[in-house]
């Protein structure tokens, strides 16, 4: 039994994580909020005062309205940004879900070396971003010397410049290599949890494999996908290094992420970016909402 | 009869599973193999792949030119400290949440989780804006703190996921023995829950090491940590794979094997305990 004093010993504790991110979430995101209504160009001279002027709202820089708003979603990059964005989201989710069930499903046969193997498909996930990035730009994807056009010219084919010519199916083909063995990883957890006399009953009834996937091993799996496609949709709107490296928002891939970024500090229009950041906020809230939906439900179980 | 069809099959799924297994490795194997070759024979056509004169100049000329080990130590410190401190912040938190609950326990769990969905780029500006006026851009103890915060809230949910799993009847025993509320967290509770901490150290430590969006925006020089050291090589000059190579090789061998070690709490970690 919980006494008053665990009790209050016990808020008294949590004080500290609670504290910390309430600032952590707070006083970026009103800063943010603030510099979205306002003009902000520091390269044109617009500065704010020293010391702690955010208390009051930066008093030297003029409020714009909604005009960062207008401006950002009006501009000839947005709507672009926002198909990237959602081709490389996408592109990505299919891939890693579509052959994440496969390898699940075949990781969970019996087999000799299973352990090893799971080694094995696990790893690109444990590698940085920015190093699988430079590996698959200079040494598979590029035109002269990367392992592709080697195989390219074995077929006789002659081996374009993949990361110019194909930018988005190169970049999701890396992401996807990234990502692929958390999918495998989550829905093999899932699949090792299916009741196995199920599976064989229906085996012993004749129904064939793929009855039996559409039927018991899918409908059991829905959740872990679900979990997957939330997760990695998180991680995947707030991809950075992968473009920064490879492409630098070249070629058609520039993501809404990249956008902002290089509104506020590439051509430091920190209002306009401000705007765009806001935007993004909402788009991954959006998404956190049906995830918290899923974890919290779990939480009372 | 039954028996040897099933050898067979297992022989055929084992075939096919290390053939999909190798081809996925497949760019972590050759990165590994051309860290070891001449610069020549790294570009070589075809392709060389076992049969080259195996050198650790590489390996060598990165360490020398580029002073490979300052961004491994800042990645060390990086990674290292921000979990740690995550780790004395939330141990704390995770263990009232899952011994003494109250009414809101659960939202704040929720709310910590939701922290964690905050778009990075969104919060860019601000973020660089104070730390140039607190004095720590480019600074260890500013990713540090990055750090922490980005992870805290993973680190609260893998610990308090792990601590619920911790039958409250012993801890109600030591209670009954007489035990302080110090005594309780030290000598019960703490040596019950190492393994779970363990874990978390380790995955939340991984996680440090390879973040690369406040790595690369808020470094230069003095903290710049392994993301940014590598990304520095993103554009080449002159023959390079092979010192490509070996750079991202050292970059990712510490964490590859470390990872090894932890995939099984990955699951658990990074779903916040939806799947387990």
């Amino acid at each position: 039994m919980a006494t008053q004093h665990s009790r209050s010993a016990a808020r008294l504790m949590m004080a500290p994580a609670v504290f910390l991110l309430l600032v952590w979430m707070l006083v970026p995101l009103s800063l943010t909020l603030i510099f979205s209504f306002k003009k902000f160009l520091p390269l044109r001279g617009d500065q704010i005062e020293s010391g702690w002027d955010w208390v009051t709202f930066f008093p030297s820089l003029d409020w714009v309205g909604f005009a960062n708003y207008g401006r950002f979603v009006s501009s000839s990059a947005f709507w672009p940004a926002v198909s990237t964005t959602l081709i490389l989201v996408g592109g990505v989710l299919i891939v890693t879900v579509v052959f994440g069930i496969l390898l699940a499903i075949l990781l969970n046969q019996p087999m000799w070396g299973q352990g090893f193997v799971r080694i094995l498909v696990i790893a690109p996930f444990f590698v940085m971003p920015t190093v699988s990035a430079l590996v698959w730009k200079n040494m598979f994807m590029d035109p002269n010397n990367g392992l592709f056009s080697h195989l390219w010219r074995f077929f006789g084919a002659e081996p374009i410049s993949f990361l110019s010519e194909a930018a988005m199916p190169s970049i999701i083909l890396i992401v996807s290599w990234q990502w692929l063995p958390f999918a495998t990883l989550i829905l093999l957890t899932a699949i090792q949890s299916l009741d196995g006399e199920q599976l064989e009953a229906a085996e012993m009834d004749g129904a064939p494999v793929l009855k039996r996937f559409w039927y018991i091993i899918l409908p059991h799996l829905g959740r872990a996908i679900t979990i997957v496609i939330l997760i990695q949709t998180i991680f995947l709107l707030a991809i950075f290094a992968e473009i920064f490296v490879t492409t630098g928002g070249a070629f058609g891939t520039r993501t809404l992420s990249y956008l902002i970024f290089q509104r506020v500090l590439e051509s430091q229009n920190v209002g306009l970016g401000s705007a765009g950041g806001v935007y993004a906020i909402i788009l991954a809230n959006i998404v956190a909402i049906f995830l918290m939906r899923i974890v919290g439900k779990n939480l009372d179980a | 009869m039954a028996r040897s069809v099933t050898t067979q099959r297992k022989a055929i799924n084992t075939a096919i599973a290390w053939a999909i297994g190798l081809l996925i490795f497949f760019p972590i194997l050759w990165t590994i193999l051309t860290s070891f070759k001449t610069e020549g024979q790294a570009i070589a056509s075809p392709p060389i792949f076992l049969n080259f004169d195996w050198t650790l100049e590489n390996y060598a000329i990165v360490q020398e030119r580029s002073n490979y080990m300052r961004f491994l130590w800042n990645s060390v410190i990086i990674a290292g400290g921000s979990t740690l401190l995550g780790i004395v912040i939330a141990v704390p938190a995770a263990w009232s949440m899952a011994f003494v609950p109250g009414k809101w326990t659960k939202d704040i769990l929720l709310w910590m989780l939701s922290t964690k969905m905050l778009p990075a780029v969104g919060v860019l500006y601000p973020i660089y804006l104070l730390f140039v006026r607190m004095g720590i851009l480019d600074s260890r103890v500013g990713l540090v703190i990055i750090m922490m915060l980005i992870n805290l809230p993973i680190i609260v949910w893998m610990l308090y996921t792990y601590f619920k799993e911790i039958p409250s009847e012993i801890l109600e025993a030591a209670r009954m023995d007489g035990a302080t509320l110090k005594d309780e967290i030290i000598h019960v509770l703490t040596p019950m829950a190492i393994p779970g901490i363990a874990s978390t150290v380790l995955l939340n430590f991984i996680l440090a090491w390879n973040e690369a969006f406040w790595t690369l925006n808020l470094t230069s020089v003095n903290a710049a940590p392994l993301t940014a050291f590598i990304a520095s090589y993103s554009s080449p000059e002159g023959l390079f794979y092979a010192k490509l190579s070996a750079a991202s090789t050292m970059a990712i061998a510490p964490i590859l094997i470390l990872g090894w070690f932890s995939q099984k709490q990955l699951v658990s970690g990074l779903t916040f305990g939806a799947v387990k």
